[in-house]
């Protein structure tokens, strides 16, 4: 016990003296949280609209009219052709392009029924789909009031032509998205810090020579490895609560769930992350090496994370493949916790793969650590 | 009345495939004695050292180190050997005083024993005004000076040293070399390697090493008779180059 207090005196020593590494560590994570949160958003907003309007009626500029009103679509351009509407599309001007045919008023009177045009630009999927659900909503709108309109006009009786939904949102009602990624993006970054901190921390006592004056003492294995790990799993608690103070007075996102339950869970999570982070420092002779393997785990684990994009979207071997994903019960977690207010037998399933997980990491890291070659 | 054997090696191999890199060799050395390990670079010097103080597991072959079995009881051994790498192992980013501390925490001496040890440690190598001092900040000598104290903290049996001499002036060598004497003195038993063949003459015995083989092994004096040549620099060359 008293040699795992000389390791972690010194490791914190060494942690804190390191002037280079200080604002790596704790600032740097903040900067990203607030940036990130902020910026990394999926919400479609600001659309590039164009138009084309064959008709120049009333009932034509009003629908345009209600395309400006939308806070989702900037009213570019109406354009006086389709070849110039392409040619706009082509060099990134506009995204979408309604094409309003000529007669456009006078065959939706005369015939109560017409056709709009919409083209979409549509290289990024995702964006496209939102985009024509915007356009459809705003058409849909428009239509129903030209039909209360016409009827008025032509039928004295008004009929409930329409079922409505009113959708409700549970958890995050306003539908505001940093409410979905704040605890996301605090996930990342403690997974982050800590796996490279306590990747690169062995691994550069190899390099420097030092690794091999401990191997020749008689410390013994656990020893060793615990009072290495010990200073970053104390580093990642703390990023946590920095983080949560963060998304609790910049970000005002709402903590339901109990505060204990965050920790509890994420001092298992942390060993998860710190015996990876050993096992690679374990076969590797580098700190160049064990950056570009903790690397590659890292983005695997992100994007299969759920925190980007939904993993019940995901192919089926892909969804298998997240069982094995750290990251993935932690998002989890953080964000049941946070926005359900869920209580411990809720996330018993994460907890208890957390700490199968764990056991199995830290059992590996300490078998492949070897005193002797 | 027969000396204590503190190292017995016999037929010690290291195999790097079909590489033998230590070559079934075998050695005996004396408490008290300062062992002088020589041999080209490549010789194996070092391998054979690393098997000695159990940071590498032998092909085959018998040691013993300390009265422990290397095979068996490496880590009974770590507690009774001090060891100074050729490359430079103490932290720099931590002041002498916290090199000392960690050593001395690690090898399990107590709080009192590691401030009793540190003082006069750091009166003995005048490095009263650098106590404060990152060791990173320290000229090369000052820093193979406090390895080899702080390798020495524990009061080990035997302390191991690769080329500790490497890289420093003729002064610091000097000087380094007194504290070897000292240490032998004190009943303890060095077991050194050197490229330096004015150092091989201050040791007791000498074994030196040709590719992985022990071909020679006695005291200076004996095998400059032996080799009929002037110095052990006349030596270790008729050696080296068959």
């Amino acid at each position: 016990m008293k040699t795992i207090l000389y390791i972690i005196q010194k490791e914190f020593k060494q942690i804190f003296r390191n002037k280079g590494m200080l604002p790596i560590i704790f600032v740097l994570p903040l900067l990203q949280l607030i940036i990130l949160s902020n910026a990394a958003t999926f919400e479609v907003q600001h659309i590039k609209f164009g138009y084309i309007d064959g008709d120049h009626s009333a009932t034509s500029r009003a629908l345009v009219e209600k395309f400006d009103a939308s806070s989702y679509f900037e009213v570019w351009t109406d354009f006086p052709s389709e070849v110039q509407a392409s040619a706009a599309m082509l060099r990134g001007e506009v995204d979408v392009v309604l094409n309003i045919p000529p007669y456009f008023e006078r065959d939706l009177q005369k015939d109560k029924h017409q056709s709009l045009g919409v083209t979409i630009n549509a290289i990024d999927g995702a964006a496209a789909g939102v985009e024509n659900v915007y356009v459809t909503q705003i058409i849909q709108g428009f239509n129903q009031g030209l039909r209360v309109d016409l009827q008025q006009i032509t039928d004295q009786q008004v009929q409930a032509m329409a079922i409505e939904t009113i959708p409700l949102f549970w958890y995050n009602e306003t539908l505001n998205y940093k409410t979905f990624m704040v605890p996301g993006i605090l996930v990342l970054l403690v997974t982050m810090i800590t796996l490279f901190l306590s990747g690169m921390n062995i691994v550069r006592e190899k390099e420097i020579g030092t690794l091999e004056q401990i191997n020749v003492t008689p410390i013994k294995k656990r020893q060793f490895i615990i009072g290495k790990l010990f200073p970053f799993w104390v580093i990642g608690m703390g990023l946590l609560t920095i983080g949560l103070i963060i998304a609790k007075l910049i970000f005002d996102v709402p903590i339901l769930g109990s505060l204990p339950l965050m920790y509890l869970y994420t001092s298992i999570y942390i060993l998860v992350v710190l015996g990876i982070g050993l096992f690679i420092s374990n076969f590797t002779d580098t700190q160049q090496q064990a950056m570009f393997i903790a690397w590659f785990f890292t983005v695997i684990f992100i994007l299969m994370s759920g925190l980007f994009t939904p993993i019940e979207s995901m192919p089926k071997w892909a969804q298998v493949l997240t069982e094995f994903n750290p990251i993935k019960y932690f998002v989890e977690v953080m964000r049941m916790v946070m926005l359900k207010g869920s209580g411990f037998m809720d996330i018993l399933p994460q907890l208890s793969k957390t700490l199968l997980y764990a056991l199995i990491m830290n059992g590996l890291a300490v078998w492949s650590y070897r005193k002797t070659s | 009345m027969k000396r204590e054997k503190v190292i017995q090696v016999a037929d010690l191999t290291k195999r790097f495939g079909d590489f033998a890199a230590v070559d079934a060799i075998s050695f005996d050395v004396y408490r008290g004695e300062i062992f002088g390990f020589l041999g080209a670079n490549g010789a194996g010097k070092t391998t054979a050292m690393k098997m000695l103080i159990g940071i590498s597991n032998p092909t085959s072959g018998q040691a013993q180190v300390a009265g422990f079995d290397v095979f068996t009881h490496a880590e009974d051994i770590k507690k009774n050997i001090g060891y100074m790498s050729q490359k430079f192992a103490l932290y720099d980013d931590l002041t002498v005083r916290e090199n000392i501390r960690f050593f001395g925490g690690i090898y399990g001496l107590s709080r009192g024993r590691i401030k009793e040890k540190s003082d006069a440690l750091i009166e003995e190598l005048g490095l009263q005004g650098a106590a404060h001092k990152l060791v990173g900040a320290l000229p090369l000598g000052w820093k193979q000076k406090l390895s080899f104290s702080v390798a020495l903290i524990h009061d080990p049996k035997i302390v191991f040293l690769d080329e500790p001499t490497g890289g420093v002036d003729p002064i610091t060598r000097r000087q380094f070399w007194e504290m070897i004497y000292k240490a032998a003195h004190q009943g303890t038993t060095v077991f050194v390697t050197t490229h330096y063949m004015d150092e091989a003459e201050y040791c007791d015995r000498v074994s030196i090493m040709v590719n992985g083989k022990i071909e020679a092994l006695d005291s200076p004096k004996l095998l400059k008779e032996q080799f009929q040549a002037a110095n052990m620099n006349d030596v270790f060359l008729k050696l080296a180059r068959g």
